[in-house]
């Protein structure tokens, strides 16, 4: 990204280019989220979804944009207009500017700054806000509990998400994105998810901790996002919509893509810290600076995948589970996790 | 079990449950689907499976019992009878037809598809077929009508029944008129005048106690 800025020499542009990509990347990325979702959840379920728009079904999420574009404003009377009005465009971006610190590829990281992941956990606190006005400003008791339900959680999740941030950062020494995915270059062995690239011995005795505060760290991201199981906020059986449920066309649609693009968000993180980023598996086959957006992009969609089918087996937690689950579940064992990575890289 | 015990217990067995769902779902994702892709492959249906109407109009007696079997009145029948020196065929069943059909309406926006209407007709004229994609954009189009009978036929079998009925009527005519036109000729029974009857004064006889 530094040659752009000595190419254009002029900071306002540099930043307006670099939030144009990341929105670009957004849209693209979202329609091709969506058409997965679509299918996957389908072929779960042992039928076919969309085979008649485009071949099987490619240019429905278009059709799906086009048909929230398009959709009638609808904006209840006694709801408080202006919160409702912003609402969305708040919680789209808190997620939208969390692209700005996720490293892409070993030269394009839009913002290199030294706080990285704090900035993350931050502007992931900034989605909450947002939820709330929408669930507050419908005016209606179920977009109240669910927005209410939702802020709960979000916040919740976050401690155990923080933490497990903190242990990655903890082997790396630094909290700048960009320097972790440093740290892990080199083939699959030097992945902090294996323990990092350190001296065997310590690696053997961190690997349980590390391999802990992944699947700790993924279970949170998927919490983070409302996802099932954790979809409590929109429980589609039992809320209508829950916060979502007076919105309607495009206000309904900068929710849905916050959603969507918080996923990778979320993907994307849990990728760079503990699964190596932008870096190549094969330590130098098919690395470099063109390649590493590949892997980024590849190995953040495996885990959406992942996370789609998860969705489509299991159940939704009650609510009361969810807070059992973050609070006396997940974060006593990442204090264990902490406790036993901060002694071992001492010793 | 300790409640440290259970904990962990909980924890184990929800994640090995997660796990086995994981397995199957992953399983059937590789399953073949079983979605029937309608407008370019048809299931098949049974083969006495109750869809539109149709009706043989040539073996059609017009005898109107399935407009009387039908519930929801959807079955329009008007008929002219032909006169004795028409012939209109015969059916299928072998039996003479006595009655020209120049209407006969299905409303099949009506039709319930009960098949009522198929079990009274002697002929077994009307049966249910196997078609069931016939929506249409105007709902006019959906008053199927069996009769074959052009305007002129109508015509001219509606003025052979008024033909054939005058000379009816003028055949009884003439049968009666020769009783009124000769009163002169008196060899009917019936006198013109009646006789006087004569009333005679009851007798005083004791003998009728």
């Amino acid at each position: 990204m530094e040659f752009i800025k000595t190419l254009l020499a002029n900071q306002l542009i540099v930043s307006i280019l670099m939030s144009t990509l990341s929105l670009i990347f957004i849209n693209v990325m979202v329609l091709v989220v969506l058409y997965t979702e679509m299918k996957v959840a389908a072929h779960i379920q042992d039928r076919v979804a969309y085979m008649r728009t485009g071949w099987h079904g490619v240019l429905q999420p278009i059709a799906d944009m086009l048909k929230l574009l398009q959709k009638e404003d609808i904006i209840p009377t006694k709801s408080d207009k202006l919160l409702f009005r912003i609402a969305p465009f708040i919680a789209f971006t808190g997620t939208y500017v969390a692209y700005a610190v996720l490293p892409f590829s070993s030269i394009y990281i839009g913002s290199n700054i030294n706080l990285g992941a704090f900035f993350l956990v931050a502007a992931g606190s900034f989605v909450v806000i947002g939820i709330l006005m929408a669930g507050w400003a419908s005016n209606n008791k179920w977009s109240l509990f669910g927005g209410v339900r939702s802020a709960a959680q979000m916040v919740s999740y976050e401690i155990p998400t923080s933490l497990a941030i903190i242990i990655a950062v903890m082997i790396t020494g630094s909290l700048n994105l960009q320097d972790v995915t440093k740290f892990q270059d080199g083939g699959i062995g030097n992945w902090l998810v294996f323990g990092g690239p350190l001296p065997w011995t310590q690696k053997l005795m961190l690997m349980p901790f590390t391999l802990i505060t992944f699947f700790i760290l993924f279970v949170a991201s998927i919490a983070e996002v409302n996802r099932t199981p954790f979809d409590f906020p929109e429980a589609e059986s039992e809320l209508v919509q829950g916060f979502n449920t007076e919105y309607s066309g495009m206000r309904f649609a900068m929710f849905y893509l916050s959603e969507y693009a918080n996923l990778f968000t979320v993907s994307a993180v849990v990728v760079s810290l503990f699964l190596g980023g932008w870096s190549s598996p094969f330590g130098t086959l098919m690395s470099g600076p063109v390649w590493g957006i590949f892997w980024f992009v590849v190995k953040a969609y495996m885990f959406m995948l992942i996370q789609i089918w998860i969705r489509w087996t299991l159940p939704r937690l009650r609510v009361d589970q969810l807070m059992f689950v973050s609070w006396k579940v997940l974060t006593p064992w990442l204090f264990v996790c902490l406790i036993a990575v901060g002694l071992i890289l001492v010793i | 079990m300790s409640a440290i015990g259970t904990y962990f217990y909980n924890i184990f067995h929800s994640l090995y449950a997660v796990v086995v769902g994981m397995k199957i779902t992953i399983k059937h994702i590789f399953t073949r689907s079983a979605t029937v892709q309608y407008p370019t492959v048809k299931m098949k249906i049974p083969e006495r499976a109750r869809n539109r109407l149709f009706v043989k109009i040539d073996d059609c007696i017009g005898c109107e019992q399935c407009v009387i079997a039908c519930p929801v009145d959807c079955i329009t029948i008007e008929t002219i009878k032909s006169t004795p020196d028409m012939d209109l065929g015969m059916t299928s069943k072998n039996t003479k037809k006595r009655l020209y059909i120049p209407r006969f309406d299905i409303d099949i926006a009506k039709c319930c598809y009960c098949g009522l209407c198929v079990w009274p007709c002697p002929t077994e004229c009307i049966v249910m077929t196997d078609v069931y994609e016939f929506s249409e954009y105007n709902r006019q189009n959906l008053i199927y009508s069996f009769s074959n009978m052009t305007v002129e036929e109508i015509m001219a079998a509606q003025d052979r029944l008024e033909k054939y009925n005058e000379e009816q009527a003028a055949k009884k005519a003439t049968v009666a008129a020769p009783v009124k036109e000769s009163p002169t000729t008196s060899t009917s029974i019936i006198p013109a005048t009646p006789p006087p009857i004569k009333i005679e004064p009851p007798t005083a006889e004791p003998n009728e106690d």
